[in-house]
């Protein structure tokens, strides 16, 4: 049924129909909504779980490991400091192979203390072994959270779903919800695992000096993974008629420049690009919705035989840059071709990203050979 | 022994036993040694032992010396000097 809601709706509607046991979250903004919601299906019995209001984001997701570690589907929602407070915790949930399922609404991280959106938060989360999509519509994260459930459960990882505050948290817009009956077939009950059993105790995650060898089948978890995540998305297409793949090219054949960006910015990127075509200027733009595992030879699929890449980044990591663009740049060296790779921060702290910035953007990348090393867009003079 | 295999072990540090299998004496560079015959039975090396490697024995006690990481808290607890702790391997 089509509805109009905020994406955070649309995240507390998926959770309702993936039928998770346990919920432990906490509240912070731009996430509360999700949890809210969640706490009043539970309440009212639309959802059978336990429902755990736990003090702080640490706790949320250590419980969410303990229930994930008894054989439960779980999931928790959190935000910018309380997914850095999560951090020590997102390595144990992976490191014990759990298929923990969370929402991030992407936000800034203080200080200066900021609440909008800024993809810094999960970004600097990518080395914990954790999948991550980022989104661009309402749909996209219901559908995501759907899809990260089946993908955490076959590949025993947990999955990250992201989307920018306010810019989706808070904006309505359609949404289809499937029937239940359609979720239920397209995700049902968990595959059996190892799990904690008081009748057959046994330790989890225990000290070793095995610890490389256990590192290597994360490796090779992760290296299986964008596999997985493209066979769900193609079940997902096949179930619902409407998929996402691991990266969404938009005019990308014979185009002279790629902008490559993840999340809302690939929208207003899209205008642009219809606009430079007219003027006979073919300008693709490359939208990243995996990031972790970071899908580099679809990548390089899409960026052989450009001239330029722009990769913007709503994300900086100080003293390196953009973080897209660090991995564009490392994916682009098994093409052994030279792309000079344009770096642009823009839009920190849920700063406006206009077709304005967007089309300042290409002139300069028209009006500069080499790239410039690192240039943030819409500073004050 | 059979020589352990990447194949054969699970997707993360999984044991098969509670912590029981997870035998920390050979982490001891000093060794506890009970004089039974100076042991008034009090008890404190077995309530003080954070390892709980220390057992009521008959009329004593015993250290496990399988789990006993060599601490020496028991023999700075004793009051009767029944505990000396000697380096790891001498006689």
């Amino acid at each position: 049924m089509k509805n109009v809601i905020s994406s955070n709706q649309a995240v507390s509607y998926a959770v309702v129909s993936a039928k998770p046991q346990v919920i432990a979250a906490y509240p912070i903004t731009p996430q509360s909504s999700v949890i809210e919601m969640i706490a009043n299906f539970c309440d009212r019995g639309d959802l059978l779980a336990k429902f755990i209001p736990v003090e702080s984001e640490h706790s949320a997701m250590a419980a969410c490991i303990g229930a994930s570690a008894t054989g439960a589907r779980v999931f928790t929602a959190t935000s910018s400091q309380g997914l850095a407070l999560m951090h020590e915790l997102l390595h144990y949930a992976s490191g014990l192979r759990l298929p923990i399922v969370m929402a991030n609404v992407n936000r800034a991280l203080a200080a200066p203390f900021n609440i909008k959106a800024d993809l810094s938060d999960s970004l600097s989360q990518r080395d914990t072994g954790w999948i991550q999509f980022y989104c661009e519509t309402g749909q996209e994260v219901f559908d995501t959270i759907i899809q990260a459930y089946q993908i955490a459960e076959q590949l025993l990882l947990p999955v990250m779903v992201n989307y920018e505050g306010f810019i989706l948290s808070h904006t309505y817009e359609v949404v289809d919800i499937p029937k239940q009956e359609q979720i239920d077939s397209f995700l049902p009950l968990p595959p059996q695992r190892h799990c904690l059993d008081v009748e057959d105790p046994f330790v989890m995650g225990q000290t070793t000096d095995l610890y490389i060898n256990f590192r290597y089948k994360l490796y090779q978890a992760m290296e299986a993974a964008a596999i997985v995540c493209k066979n769900v998305d193609t079940k997902f297409q096949r179930n619902f008629d409407r998929g996402y793949e691991l990266i969404q090219p938009y005019y990308c054949d014979k185009a002279e420049i790629i902008l490559v960006t993840a999340g809302t910015i690939a929208g207003t990127c899209r205008v642009v690009s219809d606009r430079y075509r007219k003027r006979g200027l073919n300008v693709g733009v490359l939208r990243i919705r995996l990031f972790r595992p970071f899908p580099k030879d679809q990548i390089c699929q899409v960026l052989e035989g450009v001239k330029k890449v722009a990769v913007i980044d709503r994300d900086f990591s100080p003293g390196c840059g953009g973080i897209i663009a660090q991995e564009v740049k490392s994916a682009l060296q098994g093409l052994r071709a030279h792309i000079p790779v344009y770096e642009y921060i823009i839009g920190l702290g849920g700063q406006d990203v206009t077709d304005d910035m967007i089309e300042t953007i290409i002139t300069r990348i028209n009006n500069t050979k080499e790239s410039e090393g690192c240039t943030w867009i819409g500073l004050l003079g | 022994m059979k020589k352990l295999r990447m194949k054969d072990i699970p997707i993360t540090s999984n044991s098969l036993f509670t912590t029981e299998g997870n035998e920390t004496g050979d982490w001891r560079s000093q060794s506890p040694l009970l004089d039974a015959e100076k042991c008034s039975q009090c008890g404190f090396c077995w309530m003080y032992c954070p390892d709980n490697a220390i057992r009521p024995e008959k009329g004593s006690f015993m250290i496990l010396y399988k789990y006993c990481k060599g601490c020496g808290i028991c023999a700075k607890e004793c009051p009767s000097g029944a505990i000396t702790m000697v380096t790891e391997g001498s006689s």
